[in-house]
């Protein structure tokens, strides 16, 4: 084996020149007028490795302008040199509480191109585990924006009962988070014994913790004068940004992708409410979540009684080449549209893939958001918005 | 005003005022470190995470983890000094003292028996609040020398916080001077322990019992006065990252810690002295003084940890609260209510 | 040819079922995004160049010059108020990994080396395209346009979405479109000094090139393996022969 590397091929740049530009700065200019803060990117407020360069005055903000990248990973450019099985490893990590959410889309268009449909077993299968990605996120974001606004117990709620729903998962998928469980035709395995009685108590778990949620912090007096009419994105305003999920639907904007997109898993089976406030404001953002978190347990109880017997693969070469053309899939994933543009040339992976991110279209309203506010209600509003930086960053 | 005893009786020795002034010093400097400790392992580390349906610390020293805070003690001690290239060295090395000694001057005047009070002022509560004061300066300092601006935003907000939190903790007190007709705390104890309610002396006369506005007051301006949520601006833990200590290591936290727990035992010394008699049990159980000067720390410590254990329900259950709301919540609303207070009591103290 | 089942035999009669079933087209729009295209082309006309179905999801190409025009009439007459992205897609074929003398891993993904271009075809090697949804009509629509290789210059739809901000910073970073009529074109995701354009298909992928695919997969050899572990079997077996 040689340890040695091989001769770079012949392209116009040289590669290696790049090795400096880990250090390289974002350019910011010095205002000795007002203040200029970096909040970020070490910052235990901005969900990861966000930052936002905030020019102050006194207390209150002219001008703030997020800086992203810090965990760009390019994943645009990896999927064209990856199979699809391949990719539905890395896509996981794209919003990496929710994971399983990011792979049904993906794999739903290649089984668009492929034409192949996966059994219905494999169909509520995969909504159960969507649906049960969409309780953890939503549960730990109850807890966490209680911290983020100052009060440390809800976010210990939070984490406890997302435990619940992370063993459900971790006992059909065989792990807490990345599962890599969705496949081309189906999913990997059926649902281990015992399962379905056990989300049941789950979900029982999930209505007493959302109870506790609305009480302790949607019930706060404090809470809610931190942030009742803080941060308000008017719908069409919201729209054009490409703000999306629970943050346009509190709003006022009643749009579901789960019941007004192209049908996809099995929602059109399902009865569910889609949740909307007509406020806008970080107080709403927070509960239109809340609600969604029952309604979410809801589904999840129609699936478990309504979940058919047969086989979760339908029949797919061993290796998989899917053939040429494009689609498009989006879905409604908890942190907003999520959708996947798959250009296949008939190779074993695709040509191009556009990634269309929820959180990167709901950050990009920040600059205008932002403006005029006090950096305590920056925080409020960042925790309201409730993005991950992988999702920002891909 | 009635006298309980003298410091000679105490120790019915001829042992001349240095002697006693060095042994008192000692007995606090030891003491204000290991209230903070107390209080810190009790409410912080262990109700705190029971609420929060976690154990909290659990092996050091074996039983329930008493040791971590003595371990973080011994680990702040031999942690590297570092101070900010930028910073103003003397400023930066002075503020936590500053804080520190304002604490260790509160509990100078804090009663914990008949005559187990480093010095009984005749003008006890209005000294301690005062002195109490001193450590907003300390925390001006801390913010502006650590060449920091998130230091700086937190201790500006400190600032007008602390001062704006003053003036309710006042006009609380006042209440209480007005019906005990004294400013001194050990004139105030005596006057609860000896008291009756209507003629009954059975539990003597708690101020509290009329004065339950003045101890609402006195708890929410307290919690102010100590910077805990919901008034955490200054030290915000997800905005600032503790604000105007955040470029303190070491020894010098280690004084910011003692000097916030401190004073928080400090504060609630003086509400249960001022509102729930102290160290006193009612003097109508006829305990010998000689028995309360045994039992008099353990009485006050008790409803020390009633009190705090108020403070730091409050504390772990509430956001935050953002400053300018903060400031309408003292200038609009408490202070008026104080002065309702001191109204009330004036004209209930005249007219009964 | 597609038989049903091996124990059905094909019969004669007229009247027999046909052993061959249509499978229904999945490309075809539905009622809404057949009315959505047929208004888009009523306003916009000769700009449209193609148009194509994709999976029930229309794509439709249009003029370069007609590129923000297109935004505004998604965005007023047919009442998309919601951008869901811009980015941009290179046509050129990728370079083989490695290189033409590399051998093939069928874990890495082979394409194809002709150019062909997808939905609505293409006028050369690069596109920008963006997808406008209505959150009133739930009606969506994905607009492309061509953009000449030498120039790379498109409009930029900022004044009409607020939203297209972000989006044309990113692709102007990965494929080095210029948009005409960008307040700001900064970088996104990338640092401030960076020189290229990654996304385009002759940008490598700079971890594949540092170390190829599958990459070192032991650092230090298996003991058994290796110059050492040689020297020692030989001595044991010169050992063992003596």
């Amino acid at each position: 084996m040689s340890t040695t590397n091989p001769p770079l091929p012949e392209f116009d740049i040289d590669p290696r020149a790049f090795r400096h530009l880990a250090d390289a700065q974002v350019g910011v200019e010095l205002d000795t007028g007002d203040m200029i803060l970096n909040l970020g990117p070490q910052h235990p407020a901005t969900h990861g490795t966000l930052r936002l360069v905030v020019r102050l005055d006194g207390e209150r903000v002219v001008s703030a302008d997020p800086v992203i990248g810090y965990m760009h990973r390019g994943y645009e450019k990896l999927v064209e040199f990856r199979t699809y099985p391949q990719i539905t490893t890395l896509i996981n990590r794209i919003d990496w509480l929710s994971s399983f959410a990011n792979e049904v889309p993906f794999i739903d268009a290649a089984e668009h191109l492929m034409g192949i449909e996966a059994p219905p077993r494999a169909q509520y299968i995969r909504t159960i585990l969507t649906e049960l990605s969409r309780i953890a996120t939503f549960v730990l974001f109850l807890g966490e924006m209680g911290l983020q606004v100052g009060a440390l117990t809800p976010a210990f709620y939070g984490f406890r009962d997302r435990e619940h729903v992370l063993n459900l998962i971790e006992a059909a998928t065989g792990v807490r988070r990345h599962p890599h469980f969705d496949r081309i035709g189906g999913i990997k395995d059926d649902l281990p014994w015992g399962w379905i009685n056990e989300t049941r108590t789950a979900m029982k778990t999930v209505f007493d913790a959302c109870d506790v949620f609305e009480d302790l912090v949607a019930g706060n007096e404090i809470f809610e004068a931190r942030t009742r009419s803080i941060g308000i994105i008017p719908p069409e305003l919201g729209a054009a940004y490409g703000v999306s999920g629970s943050n346009l639907r509190a709003s006022g904007v009643d749009w579901d992708l789960r019941r007004d997109g192209r049908p996809y898993l099995v929602y059109p089976d399902l009865d569910f409410k889609v949740w909307t406030h007509p406020d806008g404001d970080s107080f709403a953002r927070y509960w239109v979540r809340l609600q969604e978190t029952r309604e979410s347990a809801r589904m999840v109880v129609q699936m478990l009684d309504q979940m058919p017997a047969g086989p979760i693969m339908a029949k797919v070469p061993r290796i998989i080449k899917v053939p040429e053309g494009e689609s498009w899939v989006e879905t409604e994933n908890p942190l907003g549209q999520m959708g996947y543009y798959v250009i296949s040339k008939g190779a074993t992976g695709p040509f191009r893939v556009k990634i269309r991110s929820a959180s990167f279209s709901n950050v990009s309203i920040l600059p205008w958001l932002l403006r005029g506010v006090f950096v305590p209600d920056v925080i409020t509003i960042l925790a309201s918005l409730y993005f991950i930086l992988g999702d920002i960053d891909r | 005003m009635i006298s309980l005893g003298s410091v000679h009786g105490l120790l019915a020795l001829d042992i001349g005022w240095g002697t006693t002034l060095a042994i008192k010093t000692v007995i606090i400097l030891a003491i204000v470190p290991l209230t903070a400790l107390v209080l810190g392992y009790v409410f912080l580390l262990k109700m705190m995470s029971h609420m929060q349906s976690r154990l909290g610390p659990m092996d050091p020293g074996g039983f329930h983890g008493w040791f971590q805070l003595v371990g973080d003690g011994i680990k702040f001690i031999q942690k590297e000094d570092i101070t900010p290239a930028q910073a103003d060295k003397r400023v930066f090395a002075l503020a936590p003292a500053v804080v520190v000694i304002s604490t260790f001057l509160v509990f100078l005047v804090i009663p914990a028996g008949p005559d187990i009070i480093v010095k009984d002022l005749n003008v006890g509560v209005f000294y301690a609040l005062a002195v109490s004061s001193l450590s907003v300066i300390g925390v001006l300092m801390a913010g502006w020398a650590s060449a920091n601006k998130f230091s700086l935003l937190g201790a500006l907000r400190a600032a007008a916080q602390l001062i704006a939190y003053e003036l309710p903790l006042l006009l609380a007190v006042v209440g209480v001077v007005i019906q005990a007709g004294t400013m001194s705390l050990q004139g105030i104890v005596a006057f609860q322990s000896t008291g009756s309610i209507f003629g009954w002396n059975g539990i003597g006369f708690p101020l509290i019992l009329t004065q339950f506005i003045g101890f609402a007051l006195f708890l929410v301006a307290s919690q102010a006065e100590l910077t805990q949520t919901p008034f955490d601006m200054p030290v915000a833990e997800s905005e600032l990252v503790a604000g105007y200590m955040v470029e303190y290591t070491g020894f010098r936290f280690l004084f910011f810690f003692i000097g916030e727990f401190g004073t928080a035992f400090a504060f609630s010394a003086i509400a249960a002295t001022i509102y729930l008699g102290g160290w006193a049990l009612p003097a109508s159980w006829g305990i010998p003084l000689g028995v309360m000067r045994f039992l008099g720390p353990f009485v006050l410590f008790a409803k020390v940890m009633g009190v705090a254990f108020l403070m730091f329900w409050v504390r772990f259950t509430y956001p935050r609260l953002r400053e300018d709301q903060l400031q309408a919540l003292a200038w609009k609303f408490l202070i008026p209510i104080g002065l309702l207070n001191i109204l009330l009591t004036g004209v209930f103290k005249v007219a009964i | 040819m597609s038989d049903v089942s091996g124990t059905e035999t094909p019969e004669a009669d007229v009247e027999a079922e046909p052993t061959e079933e249509v499978a229904p087209d999945p490309h075809v729009l539905d009622d809404l995004h057949t009315e959505l295209v047929a208004r888009f082309g009523n306003e916009l006309g000769v700009a449209v160049l193609d148009q194509a179905a994709v999976f029930g999801m229309p794509v439709v190409r249009v003029r370069r010059i007609d590129w923000r025009r297109a935004a505004e009439v998604a965005k007023g007459a047919l009442e998309c108020d919601y951008l869901s992205f811009i980015a941009g897609i290179d046509w050129m074929p990728a370079p083989k990994e490695g290189g033409d003398d590399a051998g093939s891993d069928t874990s890495a993904p082979v394409q194809p080396q002709e150019t062909t271009y997808g939905a609505a075809g293409s006028d050369g090697r690069f596109q920008v395209f963006a997808r406008v949804q209505s959150t009133s009509r739930h009606w969506g629509l994905t607009l492309k346009a061509d953009v000449d290789e030498e120039s790379l210059l498109v409009q930029s739809w900022v004044p009409v979405y607020a939203g297209a901000d972000w989006h044309e910073r990113e692709t102007w970073e990965m494929y080095g479109f210029v948009f005409d009529g960008h307040p700001a074109l900064r970088h996104l995701y990338l640092p401030s000094e960076f020189e290229g354009h990654p996304l385009r298909k002759d940008y490598p992928l700079l971890a594949r090139v540092v170390k190829p695919w599958p990459g070192l997969v032991d650092v230090e050899p298996m003991p058994g393996e290796g110059a050492d572990a040689d020297a020692e079997a030989d001595a044991a077996t010169t050992e063992a022969a003596t």
